[in-house]
């Protein structure tokens, strides 16, 4: 238990540097700066206080928020997927995902990447919208979240499949 | 009470979920119509010093093409200051000067999102103060928003709530210069009437009616303009001179006057 708690504090940690540092910098094609710290919604264990899970992503997103100075957007971004991940979990892994059997190395690829890519499509949704925050640029919203929301997909799946968690 | 109380319990996480989306709303609402945070944004001493390591480490792999431009600089001030040894009559004084210029690094640039701010690595220690107004070698970049001991962090061009007054260069007609977030090697000028004659092409250059900027700073050219929707004013797509995508070195402009000029102009309004 301890451990695991060790371990996400290091991921936080090591997340928010690796995003501010090289992703925000990225500006592939012009605009596209993937938020890899996603992952750690998808990293983070499963049977945890939702308290205390909702906490901690506010905490992520705001300290991304104060580097990047888009105040508060990530925060709110994250606190959504936090709060909404046991219905995603639900919807791609089935009713019984909070068993004590249930763990990931049990589900098939596919289920992990519709996991992760909802967890990215809400996220990306919610940060473009209220960044730009105007129905009259629809358009530009759903191109920055499609554009943006695949490379940070694809990037996410590299980074779970390269450092891919034992015990969970 | 006893009802209420277990529905509170039993929708505890929701009610929870409620109360962090609305600190972050009104966050990021507070940051659409107001100055930035005073207190958590890029240029406050924790995330200043990790942007400044994450760059000392950056700048050495662009070190050759930065310098290549400053000797490129550095040539063209050396011209300019060759040729006024024999046209100026009057010796330099640095206190007559009206603006004063430092330079500063650029830690964190950022040219993506809808509100721009860049970090740099000059603040409170160096007299760095909120509005000096931002250059690079080639165009303007924006005006100092806020300043923390050891940096600072600067509105850039490229922000939606960024207004800067312009002119077209040889001419007096000015206009606002805003951002509609589409493409970052474009701005747009605004309000001016549909008189002027543009040409595409033509050099945009600050104006003087900001105490921020020098009057005829470079910032573009003309690419494309057309009628606004009253057409009675121009809507002008300028391209920025700087490439925003690529910035290290930036310099600081202070006016001299600036106080007195602000003070006046604030009785007169009174």
């Amino acid at each position: 238990m301890n451990n695991t708690l060790i371990i996400n504090m290091l991921r936080f940690v090591l997340l928010i540097i690796t995003q501010v540092l090289i992703f925000n910098n990225l500006n592939f094609l012009g605009f596209i700066n993937p938020f890899v710290y996603v992952v750690f919604f998808y990293w983070y264990p499963i049977k945890v206080n939702r308290a205390i899970f909702m906490l901690t992503a506010f905490l992520l997103g705001l300290t991304i928020d104060i580097f990047s100075d888009t105040l508060a957007l990530n925060a709110l971004a994250s606190v959504t997927i936090a709060y909404a991940r046991p219905a995603i979990m639900r919807f791609c892994f089935g009713v019984n995902y909070d068993f004590q059997s249930f763990s990931f190395k049990n589900t098939t690829k596919v289920q992990r990447i519709t996991f992760l890519a909802l967890l990215v499509l809400i996220h990306h949704l919610i940060f473009f919208s209220f960044e730009i925050l105007s129905i009259a640029h629809f358009l530009l919203i759903l191109k920055k979240v499609f554009a943006t929301g695949i490379v940070t997909l694809i990037l996410c799946v590299l980074f779970s499949s390269l450092f891919s968690p034992k015990t969970e | 009470m006893q009802r209420i109380i277990n529905f509170v319990l039993r929708y505890r996480n929701a009610f929870l979920y409620a109360f962090f989306a609305f600190i972050a709303l009104v966050m990021t609402i507070r940051s659409h119509s107001y100055h930035q945070s005073k207190f958590f944004n890029s240029s406050r001493w924790v995330t200043g010093s990790i942007y400044g390591a994450g760059s000392d480490v950056s700048s050495y792999f662009n070190l050759q093409e930065e310098n290549k431009r400053l000797v490129e600089e550095n040539q063209q001030l050396r011209r300019i200051l060759f040729n006024a040894q024999y046209d100026s009559i009057e010796p330099l004084d640095s206190t007559l000067a009206v603006y004063q210029v430092m330079n500063a690094k650029l830690i964190k640039n950022s040219f993506t999102s809808p509100r721009n701010y860049v970090t740099i690595d000059k603040g409170e220690e160096d007299g760095v103060h909120q509005d000096m107004g931002v250059i690079t070698t080639d165009g303007i970049l924006g005006i100092v928003e806020n300043v923390s001991n050891g940096f600072a962090t600067v509105q850039s061009v490229l922000n939606t709530k960024s207004n800067i007054n312009a002119k077209i260069k040889g001419t007096e007609y000015f206009g606002s210069l805003i951002w509609d977030t589409k493409d970052y090697t474009l701005v747009q000028l605004v309000d001016i009437p549909r008189l002027v004659p543009l040409v595409v092409g033509d050099t945009i250059v600050t104006g003087g009616m900001s105490s921020i900027f020098p009057e005829n700073v470079p910032i573009g050219t003309i690419k494309k303009y057309d009628l606004n929707d009253a057409k009675s004013f121009y809507n002008i797509d300028v391209e920025l001179f700087s490439d925003m995508a690529n910035i290290k070195n930036v310099y600081l402009i202070e006016n001299k006057d600036k106080e007195e000029i602000e003070e006046l102009e604030s009785r007169t309004i009174e």
